[in-house]
């Protein structure tokens, strides 16, 4: 393998092949992955969906695949890392791979390791994994398919509703300071009827060296299942995170997520939901924040394919100078999808002159009888409402805090209220509170 | 000790080409502890750019003259500085902040005071006790008090909410900007009735307004004529029921 793409970005160090007895779909998968990714190469910004987000960078980083041996770093507790403490079943994956399973499941939930589940069951996830998402044109998703060695999978059976949420912590850790590559695999199905509330906190362990994490998770929602997807992205600068979720949802179906992303030197969190069953729902929100040397990519397709379903699309984030935000937002209604209800909304303030903000809304409608609507907007901070705190005696600084928050709490809303809205509204105060010192103080 | 002085105060603001235009020509006034003043004045005198100078919004230039406040130079103090030392600007145009509740506003800026004087932070309870007192006299729903600065309140009820936030800050300088702009008869009376409660002998209060109605329920010891930038009559509130009858003609034909 090698010797077929010598001048391929993280694949020229050889590829690790799956096991010799993998099953024959699995390795097909493999395969396919791999030719679109030599193919493809690393996606260039002359490639329209990349074309905000370079990932230029990385060839000059000497990276090695994850060989699966990091574990979290001594005393490391994910906790501390992640949202911390909840009533949540907790799992752990260190650099994708998973770190144990919660004891005490509900009858009907399944969660297990997805090398393990290859290795001895693999007709358990055959029906799924590869044929959710698809590889044509994600040239980085090919490639996880192609290096996949681990990840979790969450399968709930028709009729179980999951009472607790599933809070799995995904951990970067660089422990030999080795620059490392990995290519973490999900995969998430909800029989009819099912209902689950996933919490993901993709997050590094202190002083990690550069990372790139790769991730896919596939999503099946059955007919009238609910997911609620809740995701804090805190990543290190050293690390880059590119996460593709491609979700496909049944008749009824509702797929609601939330992504509060505030960490790492370059995040990409893509989603492509297709709506494949009429009534079904989905509601893809979200909240960032940017700071100097920080490029942060929203990218979301919303795909109507029936009559009757809808979708809502919000996000908002705040760039400080030196940071760079990508929203693209695309919705598309195909011919027989009447009565589709879409709507798009990204609201972006920039809190100084060289903060960047890239906004791509695409409407494609085939069908005659929709509700279709986008709004984007990139604004400063409102003067008069900081006048107006200050005028109260609140000192500068402190009401442009009080602003910022304001903004960004409004769309964390979305997480249903109770302890994961406080924990997420805790994560926005304390990232507030960091760059209160370094961001007012100096200007 | 006056507790405002200005002196001879002129300032500029900016035009929409960028150029200096003078609005302030050179005013001067002393309001001393327990005194109510009020300025009228027809538009364009510099009603609101007074006011806006006294409380320190960005925008205005000063280019001459003084303005001291309890023996201190306002002009070299920020906006939240100057609120911090008691001065207090009831909008003309309260402003909405989404995604802020009237309540933590409130208590951010009572702390941001009391920090500032070295005191400790205001306990929930009596932040709460005081809250509802208020509020009460001043006719404010509770439902009120739980939404966002502002927003979704109907003209009157942001004035309220402005003469609410007088009391809870106790400032020692009123600074009133058309207070009674877009209220009816009773939402007047209320508001009046708000601010008249908060009359001592150690507090000042600058009333601008461009109709004397307000003067009948606040009842001003001197009433100053605001025209073209500067002073030009200055009486007790006898010169407000004059200005009712004759109207600004005479001062704004003296000004041209």
């Amino acid at each position: 393998m090698t010797d077929l793409a010598p001048t391929i970005p993280l694949i020229s160090d050889g590829i690790a092949p799956g096991a010799a007895d993998e099953p024959a779909w699995l390795a097909d998968l493999r395969r396919a992955g791999l030719s679109v990714y030599t193919e493809r190469g690393l996606p260039t910004v002359k490639v329209e969906a990349w074309k905000y987000t370079s990932l230029a960078g990385l060839k000059k980083i000497p990276f090695v695949l994850d060989d699966g041996r990091a574990r979290l770093p001594d005393g490391g507790d994910s906790d501390a890392l992640a949202l911390g403490p909840d009533d949540a079943l907790r799992v752990t994956l260190v650099n994708g791979r998973l770190a144990g399973v919660p004891a005490d499941l509900p009858a009907g939930v399944r969660i297990a390791s997805l090398a393990h589940l290859l290795a001895t069951e693999p007709s358990v996830v055959e029906p799924h994994l590869g044929r959710i998402a698809d590889l044509a044109d994600a040239p980085m998703g090919a490639l996880n398919a192609a290096l996949m060695a681990d990840g979790l999978v969450v399968l709930v059976a028709p009729g179980t509703v999951l009472e607790r949420p599933l809070h799995v912590v995904s951990v970067s850790n660089t422990p030999d300071g080795q620059a490392r590559h990995g290519h973490p695999r999900h995969l998430i199905v909800l029989g009819d009827g099912a209902r689950a509330t996933l919490v993901e906190s993709r997050v590094s362990a202190p002083g990690a060296a550069d990372s790139l994490c790769n991730a896919v998770t596939e999503i099946a929602l059955g007919r009238e299942a609910r997911l609620s997807h809740l995701r804090h992205v805190e990543r290190a600068d050293t690390a880059v995170d590119l996460d593709l979720t491609e979700a496909t949802l049944g008749e009824g179906a509702t797929y609601d997520t939330f992504t509060l992303t505030l960490g790492g030197r370059l995040v990409r969190n893509e989603a492509r939901v297709r709506l494949r069953g009429g009534g079904a729902s989905t509601a893809l929100k979200g909240a960032y924040g940017a700071r100097a040397g920080q490029h942060f990519d929203t990218t979301l397709v919303v795909d109507h394919a029936v009559p009757d379903a809808t979708s809502d699309q919000v996000f908002k984030g705040v760039v400080d100078a030196g940071g760079k935000a990508v929203f693209q937002g695309k919705i598309i209604v195909r011919k027989d999808a009447q009565r589709t209800d879409g709507n798009q909304l990204h609201k972006a303030m920039l809190l100084a002159r060289d903060a960047e903000v890239y906004t791509k809304p695409e409407l494609e409608i085939y069908a005659d009888d929709v509700t279709c609507s986008h709004g984007a907007t990139v604004g400063e901070l409102d003067l008069n409402q900081l006048f107006y705190l200050m005028a109260r005696g609140i000192p500068e600084a402190d009401a442009r805090a009080l602003l910022v928050e304001a903004f960004l709490d409004d769309v964390v809303e979305a997480v249903p209220e109770g302890p994961l809205r406080e924990a997420f509204l805790g994560r926005v105060r304390a990232w507030q509170a960091r760059r209160h010192a370094t961001t007012w103080e100096t200007s | 000790m006056a507790l405002l002085e200005i002196k001879d105060l002129h300032a500029t603001v900016e035009d929409d080409d960028g150029n200096p235009k003078p609005i302030l020509k050179g005013i001067s006034l002393t309001i001393n502890p327990g005194e109510i003043h009020a300025v009228m004045g027809p538009n364009g005198a510099g009603k609101s750019t007074l006011s806006n100078v006294i409380s320190g919004r960005p925008g205005y230039t000063v280019t001459g003259g003084t303005v001291t406040y309890d023996g201190q130079d306002l002009l070299e103090m920020e906006a939240d500085e100057r609120a911090r030392a008691g001065i207090f600007l009831a909008f003309q145009y309260p402003v909405e902040i989404p995604g802020v509740a009237t309540g933590t506003f409130l208590k951010t800026a009572i702390n941001a005071r009391r920090k500032a004087n070295g005191e400790p932070e205001i306990e929930a309870v009596d932040f709460l006790k005081m809250m509802k007192a208020n509020a009460k006299k001043l006719g404010v729903a509770d439902s009120m008090l739980k939404r966002p600065v502002n927003v979704g309140f109907s003209g009157g009820e942001k004035k309220r909410a402005e003469v609410l936030q007088m009391a809870m800050l106790e400032p020692r300088l009123c600074v009133l900007d058309e207070t009674d702009s877009g209220l009816d008869i009773d939402a007047l009376r209320v508001v009046a009735d708000g601010v008249n409660a908060l009359r001592t002998p150690e507090r000042g209060m600058l009333v601008i307004t461009h109709y004397q109605r307000l003067l009948d329920y606040i009842v001003p010891d001197v009433v100053h004529v605001l025209a073209d930038g500067r002073i030009v009559k200055s009486g007790d509130k006898s010169l407000a029921l004059e200005l009712e009858a004759k109207g600004y003609a005479e001062f704004t034909g003296a000004a041209a």
